[in-house]
């Protein structure tokens, strides 16, 4: 049977259709996957991209359309009905028991029968055939996010699937880890599995993939060759619209130290969490300063530190403008002219269920914009934020919706003009654009400069060295809580930035980052 | 076939309005059908329970009466509600309220008072008052501290406080001439609260209820204290980026349903009963959870869910008297109205569908 329909795609998808409420998530989606190759999935945020493939792997139930195996029609009810199929998922968030091994959490997924022991022996054969390398009696916790992506996909592979699905797999990777993967997905696609690799970054789906079928709100917009276009092209085919460079310009005129982070030490608060270690750096008004890493090596840890959310053990570890902060709260600083972007939108700078003129409240409180004596301006408050939406261009529906009905990109931009519309003397982000599309990430990016060149610091912490490349005069890197200066953006290469994240610290010492 | 439930967008104004009454509807159907199980007529208990406790102006008094401590337990522990704390200890805080209070009154008794003994009256109520509020806290305490569930705290405080007023009024506090009752002294005319109307029954009491539900509704809409108590309960890490203490708060708002409580229990001694007794409340501390949630945490959505409850305790007095149906019968209607309301909470924020499975 399966020699009669061998020229029949693996899996076809025909018309399929997803409706969330209002929302149409997608609209009517054909596509096909051949057996042996990687096939990109394209697409902005909100464009379709997870809700498709949660279709694929029997996690939602289509409102109309159909999908084919070979040829023949099949209903995916549930994720084992998909794995039956043969379909694998390696999703963005990991599903690991943290306080058990690897082995005791590949030996999760396998059935009860299977012994400890034979786990360790099939890991082992993982590791021969596509360069899996993993360490059977490791803890989870100690793990980075690569080893942590690895044992997902030896899990996945355990099962010996068809195709197998991968949501963004390298954004929480260094580029190192990045190309050890790429091997594992070229060894896979040779032995004629088929892969679905959903993606941001244009330049590694043009390396890899021979196919590529892009989205954009929950449609195809186009199938083509990624080595045959550009990344301008395919981004352009992504946004719809054309890009605009933000690129910082040289420039030397440099205002005076605003924020002064001298030799600040913290204990993690808890097993998982990593302490930072006499973290000393200096922003100047005027400049962008990056702080590269990758994720979970004390980002969260310096961000706390920095606004307030943590106090320091000494008030003299921390200036702002000159003065000692260390000891005093985020609303203090708040007032001294600080101002803070957190990483997470949902729940951490902004209450979701809350609406926008109330998100407002949340942080400018502090410094009386929208305070009348002891009680709450509203009216003051509403105005703020129409002043906020109209400035920053943030799109939604109604008048003073909750958050919660905001596009990720169009929630970070107002949280984002919250901020800067205060034009504070320093501020701190962490993680600006972490997923939000392209056309917002750059709108959010332009701000940052504009708001450095009125004289203020800009502090940006973020895994995404596209970014800190576009924006940053200056660059340092934060490893296991060290923070390594680098210097000017223009005189360091990413390569070395990559080696670095990953934690190459010695050979800075030696001259490697100024090597060229 | 089966039902699948769609996430809204945003919340919907119109079932947030409907998912009580719906409650109230489904409660009052089960309620039905478990009378008809132990053989009594469905129909006849749900004129005794609903109808005739308001078919005339007497019942009406005894409805603001009962309504009245539920209103402002309940109006105190939304506080604790929206911030997602769990005072489930509110009829503790109303028994050690009702007993300190009461204890000035029984202690004063007789006595030849200062100022005419016009202060007696305002040091029982503030004395309750503060009781309840210290009592309170010491699950607030625990929790902050020591990380202690505030569920299983302020609840198991709540039979130690019991036990406490039992002790009480069978030793310090009985009455000497009160033929070894378990009864204090009847508080004297200046110890007790004034009643609103003739019957001697509506008391001053209800005034403390109306004012707990504007005061409540003002601190919610205007105040950054009230705007703290839901961003906590909302969102706790956003509450720390806008600068707010978790402990500071978790104090404000077990203080505030511990007073409102204590309040509560001064009232029931001062007001209707006029003494100290082994039990002051027929579980107001426990049916205002449900007053709470029935009025969904908004201050005149628990006025009119306190009605409803008031409602219930009459109806299911009279029905005891009149049809013989366990008193028991009400706690497990009350219970099942909790259950309800919180089941159709579902309805606000999620559509129902009804999907067809396959759909080829």
């Amino acid at each position: 049977m399966s020699l009669l329909k061998s020229d029949a795609p693996l899996f076809s998808i025909r018309g399929i259709v997803k409706r969330f409420g209002a929302y149409l998530a997608n609209d009517h989606i054909d596509l096909d996957i051949r057996a042996g190759e990687i096939h990109a999935l394209l697409g902005e945020n909100g464009a379709g991209k997870s809700t498709l493939m949660k279709i694929l792997y029997g996690l939602l139930e289509p409102g109309a359309g159909e999908i084919f195996f070979q040829g023949e029609h099949i209903r995916l009810a549930s994720p084992e009905a998909a794995r039956a199929l043969g379909i694998g998922m390696v999703f963005q968030h990991f599903s690991l028991f943290d306080n058990l091994t690897v082995a005791e959490n590949i030996a999760l997924v396998l059935p009860p029968s299977e012994k400890i022991e034979v786990v360790a022996t099939r890991m082992a054969d993982l590791t021969a055939r596509y360069g899996l390398k993993l360490e059977p009696d490791r803890p989870v916790w100690s793990l980075s996010a690569g080893e942590r992506q690895r044992i997902e996909i030896a899990r996945c592979l355990l099962q010996e699937p068809k195709l197998i699905i991968l949501d963004e797999p390298t954004s929480v990777l260094t580029p190192q880890e990045a190309e050890s993967l790429f091997k594992t997905l070229e060894i896979l696609r040779a032995e004629g599995r088929a892969v679905v690799y959903i993606s941001h970054k244009l330049e590694e789906v043009r390396r890899l993939c021979e196919r590529a079928t892009i989205l954009r709100a929950g449609k195809v917009v186009a199938t083509c060759d990624p080595r045959a276009e550009s990344v301008r092209s395919l981004a352009v085919m992504m946004v719809g619209t054309h890009l605009v460079d933000v690129r910082s310009k040289p420039h030397d005129i440099l205002g005076p130290v605003r924020l002064a982070v001298d030799a600040l030490s913290l204990e993690a608060e808890d097993l998982h969490a990593v302490s930072l270690k006499a973290i000393s750096f200096a922003v100047r008004g005027g400049e962008v300063f990056g702080i590269a890493g990758i994720a979970g090596n004390g980002q969260d840890e310096l961000f706390a530190a920095l606004s307030g959310e943590r106090l320091a053990r000494r008030a003299g570890v921390l200036h702002i403008d000159g003065i000692s902060v260390g000891r005093e709260g985020i609303n203090l600083r708040r007032q001294y002219g600080a101002a803070f972007v957190p990483e997470e939108r949902n729940g951490h700078a902004a209450a979701l269920d809350f609406t926008l003129s109330e998100n407002v409240i949340l942080s400018r409180h502090a410094t009386g914009e929208v305070m009348r004596g002891l009680s709450i301006d509203l009216p003051a408050a509403k105005e703020l934020a129409r002043q906020i939406i109209t400035v920053f261009g943030v799109r939604m529906s109604g008048h003073d919706p909750s958050a919660r009905t905001l596009s990720g990109g169009n929630l970070q931009k107002f949280l984002v003009g919250r901020e800067v519309s205060r034009t504070p003397c320093v501020l701190v982000l962490n993680q600006p654009t972490w997923g939000v599309d392209a056309s917002a990430a750059a709108d959010i990016r332009r701000r940052l400069i504009d708001l450095a060149r009125l004289g203020s610091a800009v502090l940006v912490i973020s895994q995404d060295l596209d970014e800190l490349f576009e924006i940053a005069d200056r660059i340092a890197i934060i490893h296991q809580g060290e923070v390594t200066m680098l210097g000017n953006t223009r005189d360091v290469t990413r390569e070395n930035v990559g080696l670095l994240m990953g934690g190459a610290r010695a050979r800075a010492d030696e001259g490697f980052v100024h090597a060229h | 076939m089966r039902i699948e439930l769609e996430r809204r967008l945003e919340p919907s104004p119109l079932m947030e309005f409907l998912s009580p009454l719906l409650a109230l509807v489904l409660a009052v159907m089960i309620g039905g059908l478990l009378l008809s199980v132990i053989g009594k007529s469905p129909i006849q208990a749900f004129f005794v329970y609903f109808v005739e406790p308001i078919a005339d102006a007497w019942s009406l008094q005894e409805l603001a009466v009962k309504a009245a401590p539920l209103i402002l337990i309940a109006s105190g522990l939304s506080f604790c509600y929206r911030a997602n704390l769990w005072n489930i200890g509110a009829e503790g805080q109303l028994v050690v309220g009702g007993l300190i209070g009461g204890a000035i009154a029984v202690v004063t008794h007789g006595a030849e008072h200062a100022v005419g003994g016009y202060w007696i009256l305002p040091a029982m109520l503030v004395s309750g008052a503060l009781a309840g509020m210290l009592y309170a806290l010491v699950p607030a305490f625990l929790r902050v501290k020591l990380g202690a569930s505030e569920i299983l705290t302020s609840l198991m405080l709540v039979y130690i406080a019991e036990i406490a007023l039992d002790y009480f009024v069978r030793g310090r506090l009985r009455d000497p001439k009160g033929f070894n009752f378990p009864q204090s002294v009847p508080f004297e005319e200046i110890a007790r609260l004034p009643f609103l109307m003739d019957g001697e029954r509506l008391h001053a009491g209800a005034l403390f209820a109306l004012a707990a539900v504007v005061l409540s509704g003002f601190i919610f809409r205007r105040t950054l204290f009230g705007f703290n108590v839901k961003l906590v309960g909302s969102a706790p890490k956003a509450a720390r980026f806008a600068g707010f203490s978790e402990g500071r708060l978790t104090f404000a708002v077990f203080s505030i349903s511990g007073a409102a409580a204590g309040l509560a229990g001064v009232c029931e001694v001062a007001g209707q009963i006029g003494q100290l007794q082994p039990i002051i409340s027929p579980g107001y501390g426990f049916s205002a959870i449900i007053v709470a949630f029935l009025g969904r945490l908004q201050p005149w959505g628990i006025f009119c869910a306190g009605l409803v409850l008031a409602l219930t305790i009459i109806g299911g007095e009279n029905a005891q008297i009149a049809m013989k149906v366990p008193l028991d019968m009400t706690r497990v209607f009350q219970g099942s109205l909790l259950m309800c309301v919180l089941a159709m909470d579902v309805l606000t924020r999620y559509r129902p569908r009804l999907s067809l499975g396959r759909r080829a």
